[in-house]
């Protein structure tokens, strides 16, 4: 059965939303996970979209939803009957050069918080992160929790342009830009693995609920890594 | 196929969007008016996702290297086809080598041409939607190619120069319709009086992404966590502006999301451009 009380609210005409307690928690994330593939199995034929981050979830079905009540306790119903499996979690090891060049913050971060640039690196690589959810721009990971040393607020003045692959970090959580885009937070490295890719199904691997860890690498090997692609399952960490 | 002789300020290719893959952070992007882009469709007894060019404000110019028969619809201007001006909502056979020529909008933003069977340009992720980083390219250039299946009809077929004439057109109304947003009551009754009382003028921010309205109605220091977010949905930024987020609005959001558009009045919305002004008018879902 379902772990929280939680709400089901109609969001559109064809939209629900459900809410669980407004924390950020590994617990109430892998419970939406495990719902929305309860869901999913469910009733396929009628929802044409489902996405999830932190602590809500969303269902687009494909047409008017005639009686909400009945959906909202038939889902109710789902959930409390909902048999807790252990899924599947895959953990991937991401490569980061931190390279000045690249961790364009990197000295701007050591002088707000007082930390060596090698205290910097070493915080951000020990840290096992969970994906909360993908958003903002395909392919865009929400990584959390970061260490509490390198807690920082965003950038007074996003840029107009981070590069894609940088790595980043604002206030607990961290993440990858899967394509260039404006961006307001702290850049500390960059990567040289492709993440999303439009042109294939699924167009990313990673999935919220997985974890990440980044290691770092050396200039040499990142441009090496550019230069021959890897594949992304050489990054997935067999337990 | 088409050619595109002359873009026009931003024409794309538009179907009723990319569903399936929110999850992965991709939105659900599709054609803005929705209403109008069916009506194109429908004239034409297409499917109703059949893709469409979208145009916005200046038009562009296209020659046919293949014949078909086309309908267009939404916001009006001058249209030529060769040296014969047309009309909107009225369906019309062209022939290869013929021209297409649009003018400036006159009443709305953004007018829709359909031909028969849809266009054919390249399917990603189950849509032929342009976005960045999801297609090669987001809008229309000048000498782009833009398939479609030849289609020869008859002149006798009922299709030919069949139209709907409107009185009104449905987004000549200042007025949008919204019900209320998951986060509506963060806020006091008062305060979301407030809001939905207020008049709003559209910003030069406006795009395919996302309306931002000019007043700043009610700064607030409220955060909420990051949480999905559809088209249509009205966020009330600290500053005390409204942003309506549109058909290719991010998935995601971290600001309260006030109140919700109707589809109707996304498609409203979507025919108006900076300097108009609008109103909310609340209703249940």
């Amino acid at each position: 059965m379902g772990n929280y009380k939680i709400h089901i609210k109609q969001y559109s005409p064809s939209a629900v939303l459900i809410e669980w307690p407004s924390l950020i928690s590994k617990e109430i994330l892998e419970d939406i996970s495990n719902f929305s593939i309860i869901i999913r199995k469910n009733k396929t034929e009628q929802i044409v979209d489902i996405n999830f981050v932190y602590c809500s979830l969303l269902i687009i079905y494909n047409k008017k939803i005639i009686n909400f009540n009945t959906l909202k306790s038939e889902l109710q119903e789902l959930y409390s009957k909902m048999k807790f499996d252990v899924i599947k979690r895959n953990n991937w090891n991401i490569p980061v050069c931190y390279d000045l060049e690249f961790g364009i913050d990197l000295s701007y971060i050591s002088t707000f918080k007082q930390l060596e640039i090698k205290q910097i690196i070493e915080f951000h690589i020990n840290q096992k992160y969970t994906v909360y959810g993908i958003g903002f721009l395909p392919g865009f990971l929400y990584l959390g929790e970061l260490n509490q040393n390198l807690i920082i607020p965003r950038r007074d003045t996003p840029r107009n342009n981070v590069d894609k692959g940088s790595v980043a970090i604002a206030g607990n959580q961290t993440g990858i830009y899967p394509q260039n885009s404006p961006g307001g937070w702290h850049v500390i490295g960059k990567t040289p693995i492709q993440l999303f890719n439009a042109f294939q199904n699924p167009p990313i691997e990673i999935m919220p609920n997985d974890t990440l860890q980044f290691y770092q690498i050396s200039k040499k090997e990142y441009f090496k890594m550019i230069h021959d692609p890897i594949d992304i399952f050489t990054f997935l960490q067999i337990e | 196929m088409i050619k595109v002789l002359q873009s026009g300020l931003f024409t794309t290719i538009q179907d009723t969007g990319r569903f399936g893959f929110r999850n992965y952070g991709v939105p659900n992007g599709g054609v803005m008016d929705s209403i109008s882009a069916s009506l194109a469709n429908s004239l034409l007894n297409n499917h109703l996702d059949d893709a469409v060019l979208e145009i916005t404000l200046i038009g562009p110019k296209i020659e046919f290297l293949h014949s078909s028969i086309i309908a267009i619809t939404g916001a009006t201007s001058l249209i030529y086809l060769n040296a014969d001006l047309i009309r909107l909502n009225k369906v019309y056979t062209v022939a290869k080598g013929d021209i297409l020529s649009f003018g400036v909008s006159i009443v709305g933003v953004r007018t829709y041409l359909a031909v028969k069977n849809g266009f054919k340009s390249i399917k990603i992720l189950n849509s032929r939607s342009l976005f960045q980083e999801i297609t090669p390219e987001i809008n229309c250039k000048k000498g782009s190619i833009i398939p479609f299946d030849e289609f020869k009809i008859e002149n006798n077929n009922h299709l030919v120069n069949s139209q709907i004439v409107f009185k009104k057109l449905f987004f000549e109304t200042s007025i949008l319709e919204v019900y209320k947003g998951p986060d509506f009551n963060l806020f006091s009754s008062s305060e979301m009086n407030k809001i939905i009382k207020a008049f709003y003028t559209i910003s030069v921010k406006n795009s395919r992404m996302g309306y931002y309205f000019n007043e700043a109605v009610l700064p607030h220091s409220k955060s909420i966590i990051t949480n999905p977010v559809l088209p249509g949905t009205i966020q009330l930024i600290p500053s005390g502006n409204l942003i309506v987020l549109m058909k290719d609005a991010q998935t995601t959001g971290g600001y309260p999301r006030v109140l919700q558009l109707s589809e109707r009045s996304i498609c409203i919305l979507a025919q108006k451009g900076a300097g108009e002004s609008i109103s909310f008018k609340l209703t249940e879902i």
